[in-house]
């Protein structure tokens, strides 16, 4: 069934291999300088690599934004983007995978009464506003080095032809991976709460985790998609819409690259943080933004008189409909879906202030004031919860995420019989030994084992200062939520 | 993609080299023809016109090959139209050279004495504005900030020799013992070699555009 339901997410894929690795590959291929299976299988090999070991970035802010947590909606919601996709690629408007999911995403919340964290979606929406402004300097930067070199090597006409060629195929290479990366998280990310997958561990040498494997995949639809669809697309992008020198196209292609890396890598991240510099966001952005933030940026370089500006104010407008039609299309979908169907597109999560949430919200120090008539009551979904929040003044998103977390009720059954079923290749006997000790309980919350294990085991403690044991240790956290939760949720 | 195509790319620039050693060397063979002919060296002459001869059947297989080699491996794809037009304007300079020589051979014209100096001096304008072109093509293929300065040179001995062309002329038909029919022999003669100059200058125009063409 799973097969089934992830077909939309890798239809999803594989428009997105068709439509935006031309905007890695296609000048160089359009005019002639890579040949089109050159480029493919180049293109492809990076686009999976990018995926699978950068890929989690990116995906996190869209986990953060929705957290699609029933299989059947997660295949809605990359229906609903891969239609708008395809309906406004029809229309000729450029779009974008990256604005279609969010618009999906935003559907889902809507339909099943989620709230939308706001703070994902400014940070999300900002980003695409920078994004082709950055796209555009970087551009007129890397242009300047570029002709500074050539004049100042004095370099002839052939030694130019096959540096660019060579260049061509080097950003290339860097713009796939970045593209895998960064897009991953559109085709796959919705996948991810729901995934059958467990990690796989290779002789201890190194570990795929589910959502690895499921980025895998994605990025195999997005190879399939380069390659069976993409050299159209190519020929266009090279011949028609932009006329650009090989060497302008390298320069395009080296800006579209680095935007979508500098929005997708987690140790630059890191670097930043560890710098005292604010870090970038990680976020899905298109690649077909930051070409044209690139052809515009050395446009304005040489006078700005070759900018069609009209164009420009469709592709921006275009900006707006997509994500509007996604969630629209998503909307409507998951009603047809569960109503006409009859699947089930969220699995209910239930929000209650129950005597263990509020002693944990009091011992943080958060205001519960005015609440008091709500105590012991449960409520059907997190957007009830939330509008009862939005009632109480004063309360910060940081403080209104924390109650949101303490709240959201799941059954655990922490019993010997599900003890048993764990994999151990996925979690050590070490983190196991501490759950033998809470045998017999029952939670209701996720912080409430998460709390219990780290009280008796310094394994399950997280780390300061070490953002990839903390994240393994969030995996454990889910999948072993997975396991114990009780029949009835 | 692999390393087969640098080599290519050396291979082809050295050919296009030879191939405008070739031109230039047309240039040097056709002056060193006229000043055989004017002094009255018949065998010299000859050897003259044997070597133009072979060095225009050199360039043009060059051209060819060059014209093939660009195509079949699609090198410099964008520029490339641009590079067989130049190379087959260029090739249209030695052939007039040559065509020229042939003239020589075939009409045997009588060019009197006090004419001899201002004939060297318009073939060495015509050599000039050729040599000119073919530094500016060579420019075009390795240093194209350089084109500029070898192209005003283009220009400048093109007027040189139409400044030549029109005192030949006008002193041709001044003299009065010359038959009228010698003198328009004489004056096709001088015209036919000014437009080699007026050539070069037309192609160094069209080398101008495509230097803006592949301008960053």
């Amino acid at each position: 069934m799973f097969a089934f339901f992830i077909s939309s997410g890798l239809f999803l894929g594989w428009s997105l291999g068709a439509n935006d690795a031309s905007n890695v590959f296609g000048t160089a291929v359009g005019s002639k300088m890579i040949q089109f299976r050159t480029a493919a299988v180049w293109c492809s090999i990076f686009v999976i690599l990018g995926a699978v070991i950068s890929g989690a970035g990116a995906s996190h802010t869209l986990g953060k934004l929705g957290s699609v947590n029933a299989i059947a909606g997660a295949f809605i919601v990359a229906f609903a983007a891969a239609a708008s996709v395809y309906l406004m690629t029809k229309a000729r408007y450029p779009v974008s995978t990256s604005q279609a999911i969010v618009g999906a995403i935003i559907g889902w919340n809507l339909f099943t009464g989620s709230p939308t964290d706001y703070n994902s979606l400014t940070k999300i929406v900002t980003t695409w506003v920078v994004c082709p402004i950055l796209s555009a300097v970087i551009a007129i930067a890397i242009y300047k080095v570029v002709v500074f070199f050539i004049s100042k090597f004095k370099l002839g006409i052939f030694s130019q032809d096959i540096l660019t060629r060579y260049g061509l195929l080097l950003v290339g290479a860097f713009g796939s991976y970045s593209l895998g990366a960064n897009n991953i998280a559109n085709v796959m990310g919705v996948f991810v709460p729901v995934s059958p997958f467990s990690d796989i561990s290779f002789y201890g040498w190194f570990k795929l985790s589910s959502a690895q494997q499921l980025f895998f995949i994605g990025a195999v639809a997005i190879a399939i998609g380069v390659f069976t669809y993409s050299k159209r697309v190519m020929a266009t992008v090279g011949e028609g819409i932009f006329k650009l020198s090989p060497v302008a196209a390298f320069v395009v292609v080296s800006a579209h690259s680095v935007v979508l890396f500098l929005f997708a890598s987690q140790g630059l991240q890191n670097l930043l943080i560890q710098l005292g510099l604010p870090p970038i966001p990680l976020v899905p952005v298109s690649s077909s933004q930051a070409v044209v933030g690139a052809v515009v940026g050395i446009g304005l370089l040489k006078g700005g008189r070759g900018i069609r500006w009209r164009t420009l104010g469709g592709i921006a407008s275009s900006w707006a409909v997509s994500p509007v039609i996604a969630a629209i299309l998503s909307f409507i979908s998951l009603f047809f879906l569960q109503n006409v169907f009859e699947q089930e597109v969220f699995r209910p999560t239930k929000y209650g202030l129950t005597p263990k949430a509020i002693e944990r919200i009091e011992t943080a120090k958060i205001f519960l004031h005015g609440l008091e008539h709500l105590f012991d009551k449960e409520f059907a979904n997190a957007g009830r919860f939330d509008k009862v929040l939005s009632n109480q003044k004063m309360l910060t998103d940081q403080d209104r995420n924390f109650k949101m977390a303490s709240t959201e009720i799941d059954k655990l059954e922490i019993n010997a019989h599900r003890i048993d079923a764990i994999d151990n290749q996925l979690i050590a006997e070490k983190f196991i030994l501490p759950l033998r000790e809470i045998e017999g309980q029952v939670f209701n919350h996720h912080w409430q084992i998460e709390g219990a294990l780290a009280e008796r085991s310094v394994y399950w403690r997280q780390k300061e200062n070490d953002k990839d044991y903390n994240a393994h240790l969030r995996r454990r956290i889910d999948y072993l939520c997975k396991v114990f939760r009780a029949e009835e949720n | 993609m692999d390393f087969r195509i640098l080599k290519r790319k050396l291979e082809i620039g050295k050919r296009i080299d030879d191939f405008l050693d070739n031109v230039s060397e047309s240039g040097l063979l056709f002056k060193l023809g006229v000043d055989s002919y004017l002094k009255g060296n018949v065998e010299s002459f000859e050897k003259k016109l044997e070597d133009i001869t072979h060095t225009e059947n050199q360039g043009d297989s060059l051209r060819r090959s060059l014209e093939e080699q660009l195509y079949m491996q699609t090198l410099i794809p964008e520029s490339r139209g641009d590079v067989l037009e130049l190379l087959e304007n260029m090739d249209t300079l030695l052939d007039r050279f040559k065509g020229a020589m042939w003239r020589f051979e075939i009409e045997y014209p009588t060019i009197p004495a006090e004419m001899h100096n201002d004939f060297k001096e318009l073939v060495a304008c015509v050599v000039e504005a050729v040599e000119a072109m073919v530094r500016s093509a060579r420019a075009f293929f390795k240093d194209i900030a350089a084109v500029a300065d070898h192209m005003h040179k283009v220009s400048y001995w093109e007027k040189q020799s139409d400044k030549i062309s029109t005192r030949l002329q006008r002193n041709i038909f001044r003299q009065n013992e010359l038959q009228l029919s010698h003198k328009l022999q004489l004056r096709d003669f001088v015209i036919h070699v000014d437009q080699i100059a007026d050539q070069a200058e037309d192609v160094a125009d069209k080398l101008s555009i495509y230097v803006i063409k592949r301008s960053l």
